[in-house]
């Protein structure tokens, strides 16, 4: 069923090369470059609006670039003739808000995409639902609607949810930001626990004390490019460029 | 009280100021117990209804010298003003069956309206756009005449002739402004949806259809209710509007009695009698409707 391509494991499983994006007038993203290897965890920070949230956006093709390549898995995203449900099944994405589907339990919005995008089999798709649930810790609160659960409750549904497609590539966009202070820890206890088996992680996100601990790599974009980038051991502690410097300084 | 006070608060403009007239007497919600203002509307119609009917009632007695009274014309009436000739469907039933069909019609008709408003394509958007606005700004009663006069009365499918009765036409006429109706619901409901939802189940790798079907409209549901329940009442005492075009609906066959009767003073009291009917009809929904208001605007 899959798109046929000329990868294989020892290439970038997300290769972005040169991007730009804009919105309008605004440049959002102006040539950025970031290679990740299968099963890499990877964190990208800088101040807001520095264009990070679009750039992950721009990797499941929620939005699309004006110039330059972004592949996963060899699958041109920017490409018109590419069958976007295809990508999707690769790419997994956690967001901000959540976004559980509010008329389902929590048990439902895990099942629902295995079963109706793939077709899989209903008793198949339970089973593992259960096995998710488990995973991310929330035994008991499979028949719990979204609006029943807290902030750090729903994002560990949503992660599961997307666990259930069975990814290879799973994208964080500041799923911790909107939670309260108390609850970000379960959340990243979550991603800590994907990250540490294997599985290829590209976080946004403002936890520093996380990043520097589950990373292989931090990327720090300002305006639109990546400033500086290095592995976590090195990077908070010999910044180089004088924005680097200033934001580490705010933020730790 | 004196009526121009010096405001505590200095503003040049004039400003009136609460004030009692001597004499007069206050009341209050007091007055009136534990009962609740939505229960005192309906008391209040209730009291005017009875004493209305009976004044009229009266009033047609004493007038008339007729060998019956006014009471007894009105039950005489009543089974042909409510179910209709005997054998056929008219009367206040073919309204509420009216209103059913339409409702049904108009509905389903609308939901697909309403997603072709939110087409991709640019020409069932824009054409759905066009239908949805066309039938919204028409007067009701032009939409029936227009329906009444350009439907054919009987239509010959495979050497059979079919007869299309007149409150079919009238009901498919009325179907049309609640399609259009609809359409806006359904068009302002997906729109209230966050994106958010889109966006996830886009991530998730949902087609747009799939999105539409399995997650946005179960969720416009219970925004779609209440305004779908407004509309029914509104169409409901619509229905009236086809006795002009010769349908016998409880409208025309009042009017039919009445004129069997002759007496001018029948008029009022057996107007108020079918009023009565559409009100404690349609009353008992627009209550639920405020009712599933109040909670689904709790929930959210």
């Amino acid at each position: 069923m899959s798109t046929k391509t000329d990868w294989s494991a020892d290439q970038p499983i997300v290769s972005i090369k040169d991007v730009y994006k804009s919105f309008g007038e605004l440049e959002v993203l102006k040539g950025i470059n970031i290679d990740v290897m299968k099963g890499e965890v990877i964190c990208i920070i800088g101040p807001s609006g520095s264009g990070k949230s679009t750039l992950i956006r721009c990797i499941n093709a929620l939005n699309d670039i004006n110039s330059g390549s972004i592949k996963v898995k060899g699958m041109e995203v920017n490409d018109s003739e590419l069958d976007k449900l295809e990508l999707r099944k690769e790419v997994g994405m956690v967001f901000q808000q959540y976004n559980l589907f509010p008329h389902k339990t929590a048990l439902e919005n895990i099942m629902m995409a295995p079963l109706k995008v793939l077709n899989q089999p209903i008793k198949e798709v339970e089973e593992k639902a259960r096995q998710l649930i488990e995973r991310v810790n929330l035994v008991g609160k499979e028949s719990s609607y979204p609006g029943e659960l807290s902030g750090g409750q729903q994002q560990r549904v949503a992660i599961a949810r997307s666990l259930a497609m069975n990814p290879e590539v799973m994208l964080f966009d500041e799923v911790t930001a909107a939670l309260d202070p108390e609850t970000v820890n379960e959340v990243l206890l979550a991603i800590k626990d994907l990250a540490q088996k294997g599985m290829t992680c590209i976080l946004v996100t403002h936890e520093m004390g996380f990043a520097r601990e589950i990373a292989d790599h931090i990327y720090f974009t300002d305006r639109g490019v990546i400033v500086e980038h290095g592995p976590p051991a090195t990077f908070f502690t010999e910044a180089k460029d004088p924005r680097t410097q200033e934001f580490l300084s705010q933020i730790l | 009280m004196k009526l121009h006070q010096k405001p505590k608060t200095p503003t040049d403009l004039p400003v009136l100021k609460p004030f009692v007239v001597a004499g007069s007497k206050t009341w209050s919600m007091e007055t009136f117990g534990t009962i609740t203002a939505d229960r005192r509307i309906l008391v209040a119609f209730a009291i005017f209804l009875i004493a209305w009917l009976s004044v009229d009632v009266v009033y047609a007695q004493i007038q008339s010298d007729a060998n019956q009274s006014a009471f007894a014309t009105l039950v005489k009436w009543t089974p042909l003003m409510f179910l209709g000739p005997p054998g056929e469907l008219g009367g206040f039933v073919l309204n509420i069956v009216v209103s059913f069909i339409a409702m049904a019609l108009g509905t389903f008709l609308g939901l697909w309206l309403g997603l072709g408003q939110i087409s991709l394509n640019p020409i069932i958007r824009r054409s759905s756009w066009a239908i949805t606005q066309l039938f919204r700004n028409s007067p009701w009663l032009v939409l029936l005449f227009y329906i009444m006069l350009l439907m054919p009365f009987r239509v010959t499918i495979a050497g059979v002739d079919f007869d299309i009765p007149g409150w079919w036409k009238a009901a498919f006429a009325l179907s049309l402004p609640i399609m259009a109706n609809i359409s806006e619901i359904v068009r302002g409901a997906i729109a209230s949806i966050p994106t958010g939802q889109w966006e996830s189940a886009e991530s998730l790798a949902f087609s747009r259809t799939q999105t539409i079907w399995q997650i946005i409209l179960p969720q416009c549901v219970k925004r779609m209710l209440p305004p779908w329940m407004n509309w029914y009442c509104i169409l409901t005492m619509s229905t009236p509007l086809v006795s002009i075009l010769g349908v016998s609906d409880g409208m025309s066959l009042t009017q039919d009695a009445l004129a069997a009767e002759s007496r001018s003073e029948f008029l009022i009291p057996m107007y108020l009698w079918l009023m009565s009917w559409f009100f404690i009809y349609s009353y008992p929904i627009a209550k639920l409707t405020r009712r599933l208001e109040h909670r689904f605007a709790v929930n959210e």
